[in-house]
């Protein structure tokens, strides 16, 4: 389904209403095709030659330019889209409202967690960082769509980027984990160089490799 | 209303009887009234080592199943008039426990007794959970070995999350009691030091009971060591820890036998 756009002069007034409309559905017209119905414009309109660039600014997707001529001084500037063809009209349509997309709340970018992780527990958190206070126990697993971040010692396994984000770390003031894995890449114990057990630790994925750094 | 206090571990031979009925003699021996109960359905020890195997009729079982009432099944101990002991049953399994037959009986001893200990059996199934669902308190035996450490850290877990006081949404108050510890093995480095366990597992130290024979001779003779050798090391570690379940501070110490040589004062704390 593509949509099909009428600007009515004064554009002025007609592009205010589009913002508006924009403002209040901002989903609407992503990645949506746009036919661009110019039989209500006149050659001579004001503004007439800044409307397919204004258009483009907004992200808006034109796959058609009807009842405008390229003959027309004023579409000079215009980038004309690739033809388009066998549309068959539906009608008007409402533009559905989406109410405005909360802000983030702060208090679930991250999850903190106060007490020690116990051998047998997990904690799972895949809309951000996790922050443990305490240790992570042999046998405890912590998993973070973001970062996991260990103020005690890592003796169990932890897991950042668990959907798939390369971006994820893990830190820990203490590495002893039993395995380490960000965005599916993962170590096991026994490849943790011996140098960094013990110490404050982050880990990193690069490519398609982990990397320990030295925190200290 | 009695204090429930729920002797655990996670890991079997850890000694959660011997602490069970060290413990709840140490407490009567100070004037307060105790019942120790058997959780260890089917594998029942309490008895023995409480010296009282001989006198049992009906156990935990034939009351939580209405069979017999709480009075006919307590057993009271013959050398302190104010310790009580409610046997296991050794004929059956821990599914003959159910949850409300438990609740019952707990409420029961709440209003009869100071202090309800109860010995859980090892694990962390049906019978570890009753045993630890309706505590208050909790003392977590660990010996000082890595694998009995990571499964009294896994019954940590559960002791906040499983139990009522943690559905409910409070704390239960855990205490941890380090037994079978060898001050000169643990120098040497052969099992972990007292402050390696208190990391991993961060709850508070209320007792380290040194290695000593005296427990084992304690436990043959069916007495807890409290009552059988009240001067020896273990006795008095248990003896400073049941003070320390009443709320006093004490400093801690590893009490030797040898004294002198590893007499030595720590002061330890638990994050």
């Amino acid at each position: 389904m593509a949509l099909v756009l009428s600007p009515e002069p004064p554009l002025t007034d007609w592009m205010a209403a589009l913002d508006l409309q924009i403002a209040k559905s901002a989903a609407f017209f992503a990645a949506k095709p746009v036919i661009l119905e110019c039989g209500l414009l006149g050659p001579d309109d004001a503004g007439l030659d800044a409307l397919v660039p204004a258009l483009l600014e907004r992200g808006i997707r034109l796959v058609e330019i009807e009842g405008a001529d390229p003959d027309w001084p004023a579409t000079e500037g215009w980038t004309w889209p690739q033809g388009y063809s066998g549309g068959r009209a539906i009608g008007a349509i409402e533009i559905p409202e989406e109410a405005p997309a909360p802000p983030p709340d702060p208090s679930r970018a991250s999850l903190v967690i106060d007490e020690p992780v116990r051998s047998g527990q997990t904690v799972s958190f895949p809309d951000g960082d996790v922050v443990v206070m305490g240790s992570v126990a042999s046998g405890a697993e912590v998993s973070a769509g973001g970062s996991v971040h260990i103020y005690g010692t890592l003796r169990g396994r932890a897991f950042a980027g668990a959907g798939g984000n390369a971006a994820g770390r893990i830190l820990c003031s203490r590495l002893n984990a039993e395995l380490v894995a960000i965005g599916g890449v993962y170590m096991t114990a026994e490849d943790i160089p011996a140098s960094h057990l013990g110490r404050a630790v982050q880990v990193r994925l690069d490519g398609e490799r982990l990397v320990l750094l030295p925190l200290d | 209303m009695g204090k429930v206090l729920v002797v655990t571990s996670g890991k079997g031979g850890v000694g959660k009887t011997t602490s069970t009925a060290s413990l709840g003699a140490a407490l009567a021996q100070n004037n307060q009234t105790v019942v120790v109960v058997d959780f260890d359905v089917g594998l029942r020890n309490l008895d023995l080592v409480m010296g009282a195997e001989r006198r049992v009729v009906f156990d935990l079982i034939n009351v939580v199943q209405g069979d017999a009432k709480l009075a006919q099944a307590l057993i009271r101990d013959k050398r302190i008039e104010t310790l009580s002991i409610l046997p296991a049953s050794q004929t059956r399994d821990k599914d003959a426990l159910t949850a409300d037959g438990v609740a019952r009986v707990i409420e029961e001893l709440r209003e009869k007794f100071d202090w309800i200990v109860c010995d859980s059996p090892a694990g962390i199934e049906r019978g570890a959970q009753l045993a630890m669902y309706h505590a208050d308190e909790a003392v977590v035996v660990t010996n000082p070995e890595v694998s009995s450490v990571r499964d009294s850290d896994r019954i940590i877990g559960l002791l906040d999350s499983t139990t009522a006081k943690a559905k409910a949404g409070e704390k239960i108050a855990k205490h941890l009691l380090l037994t079978r510890y060898d001050p000169v093995r643990a120098a040497r480095g052969e099992m972990l030091r007292v402050e390696d366990v208190l990391e991993i597992l961060s709850i508070p130290l209320i007792g380290i009971i040194p290695e000593s024979e005296e427990v084992l001779r304690a436990s043959n003779l069916g007495s807890p060591v409290t009552l059988n050798a009240p001067e020896s090391a273990p006795a008095r570690a248990y003896f400073d820890a049941a003070r320390r379940l009443r709320g006093e501070t004490l400093d801690m110490s590893v009490p030797s036998d040898r004294k002198g040589l590893f007499a030595k004062l720590f002061n330890w704390r638990a994050a």
